[in-house]
């Protein structure tokens, strides 16, 4: 599986050799594969008037372009904002809540992720096929695109260092600009241009695989929550600037000689233990979830956080800890 | 062994979810079951359907492929067939529209079925849920409560069962002046008493009230029942209809309690909508569940238009608006609907379940059913269509009933004794009429057929496997096991879940596959037995110390069996669904290729406790039911089908 952003085909349908080439070597003879574009047909195309732009099919013969529209930027924080804003209203009655509840699109963004995710895992598992896959910049859907299916894909990912690992590569080390992106989170209302949950989309599928299938990840809800909370405020470096230049130079506070990182914290063997999941079991194959609507739910531990009791169901999880650790 | 009298070859059974999965095989019908057996050599993955079960047939039009048949199952099943000939699949239709509409009792299901048990047996099972047990259990009869028999030969309300509990200060001519006073006879009787504080729960009927008529043996039997509660100076009536519903049947000579004629009554409104609105409302959702492919927005949109959540959230409010006068303010409360046998039936269960303990655990959860539904007359025939009827009457109140149990076991993971099995199950078999304590309407009717002497008890039966069932999180010294249940009622909205355990039950797809009740089950038992086994080496250890002999054997322990199997579900649990709306971009793969994790569902009775941890209520656990003795002369030998299930279990895959 590749990643990148998209080409800058411009206008005037440029071409570039080498680009061509380095698609060319990734497939042997005769071979097909997928680009996965997270923009939609007409978006991509629109794209070319501000010098971007698709694959043209008959520069990359062997590669077959999929468009999987994916929602990014101002729209899907909107989706957030207006999903908070939902749940912690006390206006609403249950007669609207489920209305409410899908004006938000915060689910349906969930579906489509998970879907693209599952579309990747499938190209490569049962098609066999090599998958690139990049949107506009290659900084934000489609790292949620690459992520996602690895942990669909690969066992290794699933366990709490694995997982940790996919992180550091497919996120913070490939240049997802957190900074800019996790600056503001719900409430406020600043519009920032380029505020964007898209790392809350992602951790939100991997919480609909934890509960499609309920053991095969190493770690628990409680660090999906950790990693939610540190990604927009850190006593941790981890999460810092928008890039490894960033980090490692522009920054004027050196990150990696100025502060600790998360990592160290959470795998320390007291803390560890928190946050892993007492069911797990490893599960060498792939993971398929089901994308149907029935499927999907609001991650209530997330979302309704601070606003209802989850007294019951800690409960429930300590009884599961209880059960497990005394075998 | 099986007698059928139908056998159509060729015929395809469609998967909802994916077109690629439809399976090629027979179909027979039986005089109970409509049986798909697949084609295919190792694999005889069977589909069986009782006829009780169907709840619609519909013919589609022919296609190039063949005739579809979809029937629709009151257990939310969804079989879509389509048979090769026109002639065929109208045979079909004809012989299940007649199958599916009986309209005798003979015909159902419940009188041939022959589980082997001895007379003694089946004794034993119908005494397994005792009501007098019960109240004792409440503590009655006592200074306030006591058992009358003013209803022995039904002869003063004919719905109601022979032993009415009561209060003392309720004289014979007062129960019958105010059942005189009360729609259908159902005259004001207690069911449920709360020892700590002598509040109770009383059900009834509404008043004949029109719009001034008064009765003074009625307004006596509300002041007995206050009077039976020292503790407080009035009680609340609870009307559970939708004040403009009761306001209107004032016109028809019925109505509601007059807070000026009543002593001592705060009366109460809680609308919760009529049967017709809920048999609606669950067609809606119905209609969501079987769209192909829907987005987010048709779900959740078809969802709340349905009103199905809306619903179960006021039954629920209406149970913690009781548990609370009775638990919190320890005052007496009278419910009623319109008939007192449906929303008055899941109001007082409700509240009973928040209030006490005891029928959050296996046994109390049929003593609940048994009291409160069953001996109360709550219409069975009608609203689940025993028999052919009137299809205004069906309505599916005890599975609202069910559902807000379900939805209280996902805010209390920890409060209840049993699973989301036990429930899928009891919903299954009040539908199946494989058992017959789901019959008739009324303890009368039941008892005029002789149900305990020609049928059997389902509570036998589930009570026998009741290790299915168990919550591994229960444990009777938590404190989610103690007292009373507090559910939030507000913000709650988001609490209530689509419940697609049942209503997508054969969607095997949807669900998570891997079972943690199974696991955690098996971690217990495992546990359990490993300390058993502690405890005796212990004490023979001790036994061998005090002998002075030394054996230097070690035991062997088959300690990862039960834990392996449980996990190894990881190889069945793994399909892709079907991502790619574009099927055209891959090359059409045969069935058989790539999908070996998931071709082994074969239902044998070795692999059926540890291979399958699905949902669906495993018929497997009816262990007796090889014999399935067909009663008809004109029977066919047939082969030895092998199987155990006489339910259907729906092995899509």
């Amino acid at each position: 599986m590749l990643r990148s952003s998209q080409p800058l085909t411009g206008p005037n349908r440029k071409r570039c050799r080498e680009d061509e080439l380095l698609l060319g070597t990734v497939l042997g003879e005769g071979q097909q594969g997928f680009i996965i574009d997270t923009r939609s047909a007409q978006a991509a195309k629109q794209a070319r008037m501000t010098g971007g732009g698709t694959e043209p099919k008959a520069s990359y013969p062997q590669w077959r372009r999929l468009h999987r529209p994916l929602e990014r930027g101002r729209p899907l924080q909107e989706s957030f904002t207006k999903l908070v804003e939902a749940c912690n209203d006390p206006a609403t009655s249950t007669e609207r809540w489920l209305s409410r509840l899908e004006s938000c699109r915060w689910l349906s963004h969930v579906k489509a992720a998970l879907s693209t995710a599952c579309l990747a895992a499938q190209c490569m598992d049962r098609e066999e096929a090599s998958v690139l896959v990049h949107g506009a910049e290659g900084t934000d859907t489609t790292l949620l695109v690459t992520a996602l299916a690895q942990v669909i894909l690969d066992p290794s990912c699933r366990t709490l260092l694995g997982f940790q690992g996919l992180l550091e590569r497919e996120w913070i080390e490939a240049g997802h600009p957190f900074h800019l992106r996790c600056a503001r989170s719900a409430y406020s209302h600043a519009r920032l241009k380029q505020e964007a949950p898209l790392f809350l989309l992602f951790l939100d599928c991997v919480w609909q695989l934890s509960r499609q299938f309920p053991f095969s990840l190493e770690f628990s809800e409680h660090l999906l929550l950790t990693l939610f909370d540190n990604a927009y405020a850190s006593a941790y470096g981890t999460f810092l600037c928008n890039n490894e230049k960033e980090r490692r130079v522009e920054c004027l506070c050196k990150v990696k000689e100025s502060t600790l990182s998360l990592w160290g914290w959470l795998n320390q063997p007291a803390e560890r233990k928190k946050y892993l999941n007492p069911l797990y079991s490893p599960n060498a194959l792939v993971i398929w979830p089901s994308v149907e609507p029935q499927s999907i739910q609001l991650w209530q531990g997330l979302f309704l956080r601070w606003i209802r009791s989850s007294q019951y169901l800690d409960e429930a999880w300590a009884e599961v800890q209880r059960l497990v650790e005394s075998s | 062994l099986c007698h059928f009298f139908v056998q159509v070859e060729n015929v395809r059974l469609l998967d909802r979810l994916s077109s690629r999965k439809s399976a090629l095989g027979t179909l027979y019908l039986t005089a109970t079951h409509v049986i798909f057996v697949e084609n295919g050599s190792e694999t005889r993955k069977e589909t069986w359907v009782l006829h009780s079960q169907i709840s619609s047939i519909e013919k589609q039009a022919t296609t190039a492929t063949g005739c579809p048949l979809l029937i629709r199952c009151k257990n939310f099943q969804v079989i879509q067939l389509v048979i090769p000939q026109e002639r065929d699949c109208h045979d079909i239709y004809i012989s299940l529209i007649r199958l599916a509409r009986p309209v005798k009792y003979e015909e159902l299901y419940c009188f041939s079925f022959n589980p082997k048990l001895d007379k003694e047996e089946r004794e034993q099972g119908w005494k397994l849920v005792d009501l007098n047990e019960e109240y004792n259990r409440m503590g009655i009869p006592n200074n306030y409560w006591q058992i009358s028999d003013v209803n022995r030969d039904y002869g003063v309300c004919d719905s109601y069962p022979t032993e009415v509990y009561v209060p003392k200060s309720a004289t014979a001519h007062i129960i019958v002046g105010s059942s005189k006073f009360r729609s259908r006879r159902r005259f004001p009787a207690l069911s449920y008493y709360c020892k700590d504080n002598n509040a109770s729960i009383c059900r009834s009927s509404q008043p004949l009230s029109g719009f001034s008529a008064r009765c003074l043996e009625d307004e006596q039997m509300l002041q007995a029942i206050r009077k039976a509660n020292p503790g407080s100076d009035f009680i609340y009536v609870v009307d559970t209809r939708p004040k403009l519903n009761a306001m209107a049947n004032r016109a028809a000579g019925k109505g509601y309690e007059n807070e000026d004629n009543y002593s001592n009554i705060k009366f109460q409104f809680i609308g919760i909508e009529n049967i017709h609105v809920m048999r609606n409302s669950l067609q809606k959702m119905l209609e969501v569940c079987e769209l192909k492919s829907p987005s987010m927005s048709d779900f959740l949109w078809g969802l709340e238009n349905s009103g199905w959540l809306k619903h179960i959230k006021a039954i629920m409010d209406a149970g913690i608006f009781i548990a609370k006068a009775v638990a919190e303010e320890g005052v007496s409360v009278l419910v009623h609907c319109s008939d007192g046998w449906d929303r008055t039936a899941q109001v007082c269960s409700v509240a009973s379940l928040l209030l006490d303990p005891y029928y959050r655990t296996m046994k109390g959860f049929m003593v609940l059913i048994e009291k409160d539904w069953v001996s109360f007359g709550h219409k069975f025939n009608h609203r689940y269509g025993n028999l052919d009827g009137d299809p205004k009457e069906i309505s599916p109140v005890i599975d609202q009933f069910i559902e807000c149990v379900w939805q209280l076991m996902e805010q209390f993971p920890c409060a209840f004794e049993f699973n989301e099995r036990f429930l899928i199950h009891i919903q299954h078999h009040i539908y199946s009429c494989q058992f017959g304590n789901f019959l008739c309407n009324s303890q009368k009717e039941r008892r005029e057929l002789k149900i305990q002497e020609r049928t059997y008890s389902f509570w036998a039966h589930l009570w026998k496997n009741r290790a299915d069932y168990l919550n591994p999180l229960y444990r009777s010294d938590h404190s989610q096991t103690q007292g009373t249940l507090h559910p939030e009622m507000a913000p709650c909205n988001f609490l209530y879940k689509f419940w697609s355990g049942m209503y997508n039950r054969f969607e095997k797809g949807l669900h998570p596959r891997q079972s943690v009740t199974d696991y955690l089950m098996a971690v217990k038992e495992e546990t359990q037995q490993l300390e058993e086994e502690l405890e005796v080496l212990k004490e023979r250890l001790a036994n061998l110390q005090k002998s002075q002999l030394y054996d230097n054997k070690t035991e062997q322990r088959d300690r990862g069996k039960q834990l392996g199997t449980s996990t190894s579900n990881n190889s069945l649990a793994n399909t892709p669904q079907e991502y790619s709306n574009d099927l055209k971009s891959f090359p059409s793969r045969s069935p058989s290729q790539g999908d070996e994790e998931d071709s082994a569902l074969i239902l044998t009775q070795d692999n059926l406790k540890s291979s399958d941890p699905d949902l669906s209520a495993n018929s497997d656990q009816e262990s007796g039911v090889e014999d399935l003795s067909c009663r008809s002369p004109s029977c066919l030998p047939s082969e030895d089908s092998g199987k155990d299930s006489d339910e259907a279990v729906f092995l899509a895959v």
